[in-house]
């Protein structure tokens, strides 16, 4: 356990010597948080739909980019990937260490690094912003500790269906598309197009019990009290057992792509 | 013409990895059509945008993704310029006796993204019929001037990622505002995020020259017919970004080999 915390805090200092990076990210996901936002403040004066507020949504949309690195879907450690593709999986084979663990705290903590540097600007500035346009308050405390226990999860069951791409990576031999394909795929059903609240009814009902619900979805929608109650926790439940079921899986599948992997190089 | 002969190098080379090249091609299609859905189920929900029917915002969405991907095809060697500036190979492309441009266009072709224009021609197959618009010649050439307007514009912003570059070595996150920001936010014509943000786009990056005011003229709704030239004004932009990675090269600093 203790090589795996280690790597966690490794990677995490690694990361945030990044800063002047995260100051250009933070440029960026402003720009972009601000116009989705003034996309839906066009969309809602043709009414607002029962799904979301206006303001659930753009607190929604605020959080989301604050912590996009937690969140977002596509977000690798590309270091894995290089050494999937380049041959560099024969040291990691070596080392002492399950590598499902390793890789798993090397990506959780790259994700949480990022997220620490960003998060704090977008947050206060999103706070300050008027009225419907900005973060709000949680309406309750319990709703508050339901977003921080959900967010937990969502990044942990982030970095478990990133496991699942490396995974994917390690059968094939040109990765790039698979990839491509499963992360537009994996982003687009969780919401990264447009929040699950806009999509037609029968799918916002399927996709809410699908781990794709399970990922950014969920505390997102905790937070402004747009899920609440039973449904909050119901939901909380969804994610704990999807956590568990995907990082049963891809330890199994990892387990067996490394009994008869191929080294690209040396 | 030597360009045509590296056009036809990467092609046989991208196809060397057959099963590779039709993935990427499929990533491509699928993400397109995640976008699409996008578009779709926000219309299933609120019925119109600023006055935008369904199928009208498809005709601004298509422009926006075929200019986008002839763009991004041809120029892409543009957007992964910082890497070629940092392994110093760009000393060696000054050598060669051609223009530095040139070369780097030549570098690389990613013929898979080519796979958005052709979805771009099924949008615009389901939009053209269903916007209702009477397809005179004038108009046609008009639509025909915002794909490639468009395509010039998004050309000349890589052109100016990569300027910024030669002083910068690393590429900068937040170009990417203009290039991807432009294409995820183009679908909709611009007028809809307000006063501001269409200024924005006109005079500083002019790519709602490309779809808001050409598509207001296909559309009937402006009484200026001038609007519909704004995708030949808009190749102004081409004047500081050309000037900028001129100076750029003059400037140009190698980072060691």
């Amino acid at each position: 356990m203790k090589t795996y915390t280690g790597m966690l805090r490794i990677r995490f200092a690694a990361g945030m010597q990044y800063r002047a990076a995260a100051l250009g990210g933070l440029v960026t996901q402003f720009f972009w948080g601000g116009f989705e936002i003034l996309l839906y403040a066009a969309l809602y004066q043709n009414g607002a739909p029962q799904s979301i507020t206006f303001a659930q949504l753009t607190s929604y949309t605020w959080l989301r980019q604050a912590f996009l690195a937690l969140l977002f879907s596509l977000f690798f450690d590309a270091d894995i990937f290089a050494s999937i593709e380049q041959g560099g999986l024969a040291y990691e084979l070596c080392r002492p260490a399950d590598l499902y663990a390793l890789w798993f705290s090397r990506t959780a903590a790259g994700r949480l690094s990022n997220a620490v540097l960003r998060c704090g600007p977008i947050l206060i500035v999103a706070a300050l912003l008027p009225a419907p346009y900005g973060l709000m308050l949680p309406p309750s405390l319990a709703a508050f500790a339901a977003f921080v226990l959900s967010l937990a999860l969502s990044w942990l069951v982030g970095v478990a269906n990133c496991m699942l791409v490396y995974v994917i990576c390690c059968h094939t031999l040109s990765p790039r598309g698979v990839r491509r394909i499963a992360t537009s795929v994996v982003s687009f059903f969780s919401g990264e197009m447009i929040p699950i609240p806009f999509f037609p009814p029968v799918m916002r009902n399927v996709l809410i019990y699908l781990p794709f619900g399970a990922g950014a979805n969920m505390p997102l929608r905790v937070y402004s009290g747009n899920i609440a109650g039973t449904e909050a926790l119901t939901g909380i439940a969804l994610q704990v057992f999807w956590l568990v079921a995907l990082v049963l899986l891809g330890h199994l599948l990892l387990g067996r792509v490394l009994r008869r992997v191929q080294l690209q190089g040396g | 013409m030597l360009y045509l002969r590296f056009l036809s190098m990467h092609l046989r080379a991208q196809m060397q990895y057959k099963s590779s090249f039709v993935m990427l091609l499929v990533s491509q299609f699928v993400m397109t059509m995640g976008a699409a859905a996008g578009v779709y189920f926000l219309y299933l929900q609120f019925g119109e945008i600023e006055g935008f029917a369904f199928p009208e915002v498809i005709l601004c969405f298509a422009v926006i993704l075929m200019g986008f991907s002839i763009a991004e095809c041809f120029f892409y060697g543009l957007d992964s310029f910082p890497a070629l500036l940092r392994r110093a190979e760009f000393d060696r492309v000054l050598c060669r006796p051609r223009g530095a441009l040139y070369q780097v266009l030549c570098s690389t072709v990613e013929i898979y993204r080519l796979a958005s224009l052709l979805q771009g021609i099924i949008m615009l197959a389901y939009a053209l019929p269903a916007s209702g618009v009477h397809w005179t010649p004038e108009r046609c050439a008009v639509l025909g001037g915002m794909v490639l307007g468009g395509a010039s514009i998004f050309a000349a912003l890589f052109l100016t990622y990569g300027a910024i570059c030669f002083f910068t070595t690393e590429g900068i996150e937040f170009f990417n505002i203009f290039t991807f920001g432009g294409r995820e936010f183009g679908r909709y014509p611009f007028s809809i995020y307000g006063k501001w943000a269409l200024r924005f786009f006109t005079f500083i990056v002019p790519l709602a020259c490309v779809q808001y005011y050409p598509l207001c003229y296909i559309l009937d709704r402006t009484p200026n017919p001038a609007w519909a030239l704004t995708p030949l004004a808009a190749q102004l932009f081409w004047l500081p970004a050309a000037s900028l990675w001129r100076l750029g090269i003059r400037r140009y600093r190698s980072t060691g080999s």
